[in-house]
């Protein structure tokens, strides 16, 4: 069953598959019924990070170096972790700059610049190569190791002609397999459905046949994962295996390492292409965010333990890289090799399709397209051509890659083990990094920063990783490895200036990225930016500010016929009847295009030709400036300038509104109060008329009557001086009343009896009411009361209170009772009678000035020579007790059903 | 109002568990579970496939939760 034939038959099988798979995406795609609009494809799709040299060279890794292997993964799960952030803000700019390659973006943030996006082209074309060698090598050596096994796998490559290598011929076929593939249209979008769905599909099958191996090696080989370690812990072997001690570099080499993959899942041709250029809806990022790390959890469950076991079983000097292969055929089985093989396979050609197409993209709109619209040779004729020439680039770069790949794995590609070229890939593709992440952030990176960055960055990745492999090949001398270039020591690539102890990986990345970094960050501070550069730096810096979305930036002039043409040109009638179809505008090709209609076109051509390419040809048809470029600087400045501005007003104008609040009821409380002044005067001014009148009144009678009887004329002085003691105690509680009011009542508060005060203030009003025929009942609950008090005021308010009573008990039977208590910590006076009572709404306006209250029959209390109040006994008398802390109000009379005026004093402090 | 307050708080959220995640994934911490069980195997393995299911976890309460807020 591993013969040549069935193996041969199996694969080619598994790829005609793949090709339905993807024919079927497109054709759905086109129905407009998308197969891979689901997070979950979106997630799988992703998930073509894992390469044979994971299906392969984990185990390897692990086998080697412990479990730096899960670095690789770790990394990215920090990535994917940002997604909602970083990735989503890459996205977003990608879809509205119609983005189709991680070049494209570099280039068009940094002003659309061709020279970039060719730099970045030809970086990912290098550093690319040897990771495209390693799936040329994985599936190369995996189908010898199960052709031949049990004897030696023999694919050292032999020295005889190309054409005897396996390898080649792998590469040829995938190469004609991806121009089928990726290349059979040219779609405005650059976006690749049915690509997609297969390599979603490919994820699946590599999870499957690795877990099938997994499962096999744990549960039948050995008796479940305890059984598998207790073996483990006996070899002395591997004892150390899965420390930390096993990790090359050690600490340093373990966070270099994160980093490293970490920038490279971001950076990746092949990452940005299903990542951001492939994504269909940026809400699915939210689900992949966790689903493919978990992902990357499934699928490296069993690498320990496949490495243990390979190490452990007697065989075990047989190269770690195949021991996912090796395991399973030294049981003597049959399926699972071929299942792992195919595992391995979609592994290998999933990485090769998506990297090969993301790199011939690369290479057809970054490296040749500026070239050929550059020269004006490309003088396209009739319409729809430039599809033709597109398809041809793409499917010769394809091709060429392939080829290159293959060349680099023939020359060197030995001298390696699978997991050394992955990161030797990584450590090239991170170079991308400070230009994407740093441009994507800060507005001041500017092209010439990113350039020499970039260049620099790259020069010393060729320095310390590129070569140093070359050297190790024999394809260099070897010499310069141990002492350096010319012999200089801190020039040697593995140490470079002195820095030694580091693992090679970690020590190329901090050197490329200090220079990288350093160089960006430097030279852009001292450099800068063209118009267009400026305009480009703030779209995607502000890629997240919905207010950019419908903003029309085109300010240049042309004229429908000119756009349709140049449309029609370069993407054929279709593309540009779609683009122009829905402009209300007039039909007249003379008329000039909207701005709008421009910009569609543009990003039209950028989906197709890059964004270099696009601006190149639009300007040769738009004249004038053909960018607003101020207003759209100007819309960027103000949209955060005025949401700065908003968020100050709204404070400002609420605390304006608080002021005006607290204004409004200052001024409502001053007319209150200047109403009450007018009142005040009103009956002041009233009181004191009428005992004035009436003296005068009875004055006079006196003056003119000389015949008046006796006793008429002594009644007459007697009532004369009862008016004078009435508005002198009137003109006395007025005054009272105004140092109350304005504070200035002068008390000399003591410690004083209040029971003995109450006794007094009672035998001096006693007289009176007898008078009156008021009973008057005490009760006083204690001995002793003591209060801190001015006697002489307290006493007045006794007295008022007293005497107010007397005045509105029961006109036949008047009753007044008091009664002194305790209560908590204070003492309470009350004084209630047998009258009418107060209504409940009455009683806070007794306190009121001059407030009388209306008698239902006041004539008749009259008739028995009880004076009406002033009015202004109660406010006096609240006064003084407020002034004394204690407090003064009226409640329903507990015992002769009238009203009740309680008086709270606090006790006085021992 | 209210729901782009709830996106800023799922955010901060988000942060503070990458900030954790890349804690929990580094040395210090990582050096403190390289020792070895009473077998003589590294602990190390076995902590950095647990921190990455909890860290998972805790990513897809937080993604989902979200999507029924809104």
């Amino acid at each position: 069953m591993r013969t040549d034939p069935v193996v041969l038959t199996v694969a080619f099988g598994y790829l005609a598959l793949l090709f339905v798979i993807a024919a079927w995406g497109d054709r759905r795609a086109e129905q407009g019924r998308s197969v891979i609009g689901s997070p979950t494809v979106y997630a799988l799709s992703i998930a073509v990070y894992c390469t044979a040299w994971t299906f392969y060279g984990s185990v390897g890794r692990a086998a080697e170096s412990g479990p730096s292997f899960l670095l690789i993964y770790l990394g990215p799960t920090l990535a994917m972790l940002m997604a909602p952030f970083m990735i989503r803000k890459m996205v977003r700019i990608a879809s509205t700059q119609r983005i189709t390659s991680i070049a494209d973006f570099i280039s068009a943030r940094y002003g659309k610049s061709s020279s970039l996006g060719a730099l970045v082209a030809l970086i990912a074309l290098i550093g690319i190569t040897p990771y495209i060698a390693l799936q040329l090598k994985a599936i190369t050596l995996s189908h010898a190791v199960l052709v031949n096994y049990p004897e030696a796998a023999d694919f050292r490559l032999a020295d005889e002609s190309f054409w005897v290598d396996k390898s080649f011929w792998v590469a040829l076929v995938l190469a004609v397999f991806i121009i089928l593939f990726g290349t059979r249209h040219l779609d405005a979008s650059e976006r690749h459905e049915g690509m997609v769905a297969a390599i979603a599909f490919e994820s699946l099958v590599k999870l499957v046949a690795f877990l099938t191996v997994g499962v096999f090696v744990v549960f039948v080989l050995f008796n479940g994962p305890m059984d598998l370690f207790s073996q483990v812990a006996e070899s002395p072997r591997l004892v150390g295996a899965l420390g930390l001690d096993a990790v090359p570099g050690g600490a340093t080499g373990w966070v270099g390492t994160l980093v490293l993959a970490f920038l490279a899942f971001l950076t990746l041709p092949r990452q940005f292409q299903v990542l951001v250029v492939e994504n269909v809806d940026e809400r699915h990022l939210r689900r992949a965010s966790w689903l493919f790390p978990l992902y990357l959890v499934a699928i490296n469950l069993f690498v320990i333990p496949i490495a243990m076991a390979g190490m452990l079983l007697p065989f075990g000097n047989s190269d770690p890289d195949s021991f996912v292969l090796t395991l399973p055929l030294s049981a003597g089985l049959e399926g699972i090799p071929l299942l792992v093989f195919i595992g391995g396979l979609s592994a290998a050609t999933g990485m090769v399709i998506v990297e090969t197409i993301a790199l011939s993209t690369m290479v057809s709109n970054q490296l040749v397209m500026p070239l050929l619209l550059r020269s004006k040779r490309l003088q396209l004729s009739s319409q729809g051509e430039l599809a033709g020439w597109l398809l041809g680039i793409r499917r010769v770069a394809i091709v060429l890659i392939l080829l290159l790949g293959y060349l680099y794995h023939a020359l060197i590609g030995d001298s390696y083990s699978l997991v050394t070229i992955g990161l030797v890939s990584f450590a090239a593709a991170a170079q991308f990094a400070p230009a994407l992440l740093i441009g994507m952030y800060w507005r001041g990176a500017t092209r010439v920063g990113a350039s020499l960055g970039l260049i620099a960055g790259f020069l010393i990745w060729v320095y310390t990783l590129l070569l140093p492999g070359f050297a190790q090949s024999g394809w260099l001398d070897p010499d310069f490895l141990e002492r350096g270039l010319w012999g200089v020591g801190w020039l040697r690539p593995y140490a470079l200036f002195g820095l030694e102890g580091w693992d090679i990986y970690s020590h190329s990345l901090l050197w490329s990225m200090l220079a990288n970094v350093g160089i960006l960050v430097g030279v852009s501070l001292f450099t800068r930016q063209s118009p267009l550069e400026q305009t480009q730096a703030a779209l995607f810096t502000n890629a997240m500010n919905p207010g950019l979305q419908h903003t029309s930036l085109w300010r240049g002039q042309t004229t429908r016929g000119e756009l349709q043409s140049l449309l029609s040109r370069y993407l054929g009638a279709n593309a540009t009847a779609r683009i122009l179809a829905d402009q209300k505008s007039s039909r007249d090709n003379s008329d000039p295009a909207p701005p709008a209609m421009i910009a569609r076109a543009e990003q039209a051509l950028s989906g197709a030709l890059g964004s270099a390419s696009a601006r190149v040809l639009i300007n040769s048809v738009v004249r004038g400036e053909a960018l607003d470029l101020e207003s759209i600087l100007s819309i960027l400045d103000t949209t955060s300038q005025t949401l700065e501005y908003n968020r100050r007003l709204e404070q400002k104008s609420n605390e304006l509104a608080k002021i005006g609040e607290e204004l409004r009821t200052a001024n409502e409380r001053l007319r209150e109060l200047d109403r009450l002044k007018d009142e005040f005067v009103a009956m002041v001014s009233h009181e004191l008329r009428t005992p004035l009148t009436s003296i005068r009144a009875f004055a006079e009678i006196l003056r003119d009557g000389k015949d008046l009887p006796e006793d008429k004329r002594i009644h007459f002085l007697e009532v004369v001086v009862l008016e004078s003691q009435r508005l002198s105690r009137l003109i006395e509680e007025i005054l009272d009343l105004a140092r109350l009011e304005s504070g200035r009542l002068t008390l000399t508060p003591q410690k004083l009896d209040l029971v003995s005060l109450t006794r007094h203030s009672v035998d001096a009003v006693h007289r009176l009411q007898e008078d009156r025929g008021v009973t008057l009942q005490l009760d006083i609950d204690m001995d002793e009361a003591p209060v801190i008090g001015d006697p002489d005021r307290l006493e007045q308010v006794i007295i008022n209170l007293l005497d107010n009573a007397g005045k509105f008990a029961d006109d036949d039977d008047p009753k007044v009772r008091l009664h002194l208590t305790r209560h908590k910590e204070h003492f309470r006076l009350s004084v209630e009678d047998n009258g009418p009572g107060i209504a409940a709404e009455e009683r806070e306006r007794v306190f009121e000035k001059f407030h009388q209250i209306k008698r239902l029959s006041s004539s008749a209390g009259k008739a028995k020579g009880r004076p009406r109040g002033s009015g202004l006994g109660l406010p006096i008398s609240r006064g003084i007790v407020a002034h004394l802390g204690g407090r003064l109000w009226v409640e329903d009379a507990p015992q002769l059903e009238g009203a009740c005026l309680v008086m709270e004093l606090p006790q006085a402090p021992e | 109002m209210s729901e782009s307050r709830n996106e800023t708080r799922t955010h901060a959220r988000l942060i503070t568990l990458i900030c954790l995640a890349a804690l929990l994934f580094s040395p210090p911490l990582v050096l403190i579970f390289d020792r070895p069980a009473e077998q003589g195997l590294s602990w190390l393995p076995l902590y950095l496939f647990v921190v990455w299911l909890i860290v998972i976890g805790l990513a897809a309460w937080l993604m989902e939760h979200r999507q029924e807020d809104s």
